[in-house]
């Protein structure tokens, strides 16, 4: 259980990096963060105490204790999806960055919510 | 009528295809892709028309044949029932629409062929996520109808569209974390993704504190994908940045198929509904309505004081969809459920036809005067008529005057209220319905009355855009007759027997 509530903690450190940074890498790499805390907790979600990794080593006794796969091929998932949320946050940080000559989001404020 | 149930996949088979060989072919015949993907919008109509109204029943079809193993569905499956249809139906009219109003207005951007690669994954996610049966899928169709409007909200690369799709990323990037977390939550309850077996599985147990805070995470994430009120802060900022027949598709659709859907589709058919949820989303949906008109009254450029009307129209139908959760779930007569639902789901395909039109609209003031502040404009309702018509139509439309379809959406979820002794919301609705008035009066004024502020050297919008704005003032007055009882049978009813079965959902899977 504590490693459920780690997972949590970190999912809530990204939140807080998010809300108090105020350059736009930091914003990036808090929401890396928290995608990252997820990523750990559907880890833990799918593991089963004392599995192996899910192969089949041996086509006569297919049923050993495994943990499930599922739950990897989610993380594989969302990693290429996390990979196109960076690559696309990057991106648009660096076109401000060439409009406005700053990271600061606090001169980047053309725009009132 | 018979029909292979592999051709609910060419939903999002057809744009992708379209997405990448758009660049291909507009190498070799420059300027095909415009064609290309308004044939495509419009062959996806057709088909949501034929499979919707010739094939009542539900298609039920597993990608890559993978069968259920006794009674647990393995592999991924898609659906297509009564409230995907209607959904479906509502994405590719108003997809058709923008695609059509884009071949002129997109003329004036540099790299129109990415516009359309973006436009056609946009669709595609959409038509994805509404044609899911499995959680996780949809999340992934979401994740891609979503990147693709960050990258249409920022595609004219001025500052403050940079910014605004920027904001957009990181809100809506923890909106789909927080998605993503109860998603994980569910799989670790349940151990299975599909909706209707989560459906059957949630159904034997009682709504403990495991299951409530799962659904404050998932309202919370969907609140941010459907702007209600205290998540709302990114979608005014996008949605005015944007060019307008993105607007169109963002405010319309993107917002219901993304948000507001997946709201329904989980909260009535996939977990018991539960008086307290019942309660969160309706005051959520209230606070959106009151808060997003006044915000409206407020704005001076165009494109915002839509956006901000976007926020109070949407607020209508999440106050719709918790009026007809809770009747459901305090156990009272299902036609009081039945009138609330019907509302929201009319209001809600109202909404992205005249809020499509009124942003096709703004784009073509913009198009011909290249300003978006109200206080620059004036008097054009004399250089373009056929503008100034539609957008009446469309802001008597929004504001709810009788003959126009707004009216009668708005008045089925009144007097649903009343019908149900919720004065209060009743009332809101009404008080609402004054200020929506009020902005739309501004708007009017400010920007087709009065002395002309330009001297003019500007005319009418191109061909392509005035068709298109046309057809969606034909579809304002019609849609008016989805009150007529023996036609709402046809749109609304199979939408709303899906909503109304609630757990019913799962026994049309396979293997359960």
């Amino acid at each position: 259980m504590t490693l459920y509530l780690l997972c949590f903690v970190l999912f809530m450190v990204g939140i807080y990096g998010v809300l108090t940074r105020r350059n736009l890498i930091k914003i990036v790499i808090s929401l890396t963060i928290m995608e990252f805390s997820i990523f750990l907790m559907l880890a833990l979600v799918g593991y089963v105490s004392g599995g192996q990794a899910p192969l089949v080593l041996d086509p006569e006794t297919p049923y050993v204790q495994v943990v499930d796969p599922l739950p990897q091929a989610m993380v594989l998932t969302t990693l290429v999806i996390a990979l196109a949320t960076n690559s696309m946050l990057l991106t648009m940080a660096i076109r401000l960055y060439k409009k406005y000559g700053t990271f600061d989001i606090r001169k980047i404020n053309e725009l009132k919510g | 009528m018979n029909m292979e149930s592999w051709v609910i996949t060419l939903f999002f088979v057809l744009p992708f295809f379209c997405a990448f060989v758009n660049p291909l072919a507009d190498r070799i015949f420059p300027g095909v892709q415009r064609v290309l993907t308004t044939v495509m919008t419009f062959a996806l109509l057709i088909l949501t028309i034929f499979v919707c109204f010739y094939h009542q029943q539900t298609i039920v079809y597993a990608v890559g044949g993978w069968k259920p193993v006794g009674s647990v569905p393995i592999g991924i499956h898609l659906v297509l029932d009564g409230l995907s249809g209607f959904m479906l139906l509502m994405i590719n009219l108003i997809g058709f629409f923008s695609a059509f109003y884009a071949i002129d207005y997109m003329k004036e951007y540099t790299g129109g062929k990415y516009f359309y690669v973006l436009i056609c994954l946009m669709i595609a996610g959409m038509n994805g996520v509404v044609l899911s049966g499995d959680l996780f899928n949809m999340y992934v169709f979401m994740e891609l109808a979503a990147k693709s409007s960050y990258a249409l909200v920022a595609f004219g690369l001025r500052k403050d569209e940079l910014e605004a799709s920027f904001k957009y990323q990181v809100l809506g990037g923890m909106a789909s974390l927080l998605i993503l977390f109860g998603i994980t939550m569910l799989y670790w309850k349940t151990s299975t993704l599909n909706m209707a077996d989560i459906s059957n599985l949630l159904q034997n147990s009682d709504n403990d504190a495991f299951i409530l805070f799962v659904q404050l995470i998932l309202i919370t994430g969907f609140g941010v994908k459907s702007a209600l009120i205290p998540f709302h802060g990114w979608l005014p900022d996008a949605h005015s940045s944007a060019p307008s027949p993105v607007s169109a598709i963002l405010s319309g659709v993107l917002i219901k198929a993304s948000g507001i859907y997946i709201l329904m589709r989980l909260f009535i058919n996939v977990f018991h509904p539960d008086e307290y949820i019942a309660l969160v989303i309706a005051t959520l949906g209230g606070v959106s309505m009151f808060v997003g008109a006044l915000l409206a009254v407020g704005a001076l450029d165009v494109k915002r004081l839509l956006a901000y009307s976007s926020i109070s129209q949407v607020g209508y139908v999440v106050m719709g969809l918790g009026l007809g959760m809770t009747v459901i779930a305090k156990g009272e007569d299902a036609s009081a459920a039945a009138l609330t639902f019907t509302g929201a789901l009319f209001h809600m395909f109202n909404h992205s036809v005249f809020k499509g039109l009124l942003f096709l609209n703004a784009g073509s003031v913009e198009y011909a005067t290249g300003a978006r502040n109200m206080k620059q404009m004036g008097g054009l309702a004399k250089y373009m008529p056929v503008t100034f018509a539609s957008t009446f139509v469309a802001s008597m439309s929004i504001v709810g005057i009788p003959p126009f379809n707004g009216f009668f959406s708005k008045l089925l979820i009144i007097v649903a209220a009343i019908n149900g002794e919720y004065y209060f919301r009743a009332a809101l609705g009404i008080i609402v319905g004054v200020i929506t008035l009020v902005t739309f009066v501004k708007f009017q004024v400010y920007t087709f009355y009065g002395k002309p502020a330009f001297v003019s050297d500007f005319g009418e919008s191109p061909t392509f855009m005035k068709i298109s704005m046309i057809s969606l003032v034909v579809l304002c007055f019609v849609l008016s007759i989805l009150i007529i009882p023996e036609v709402r049978s046809l749109v609304i009813d199979p939408a709303l027997d899906t909503l109304l079965e609630t757990n019913g959902y799962s026994t049309k899977m396979p293997g359960s």
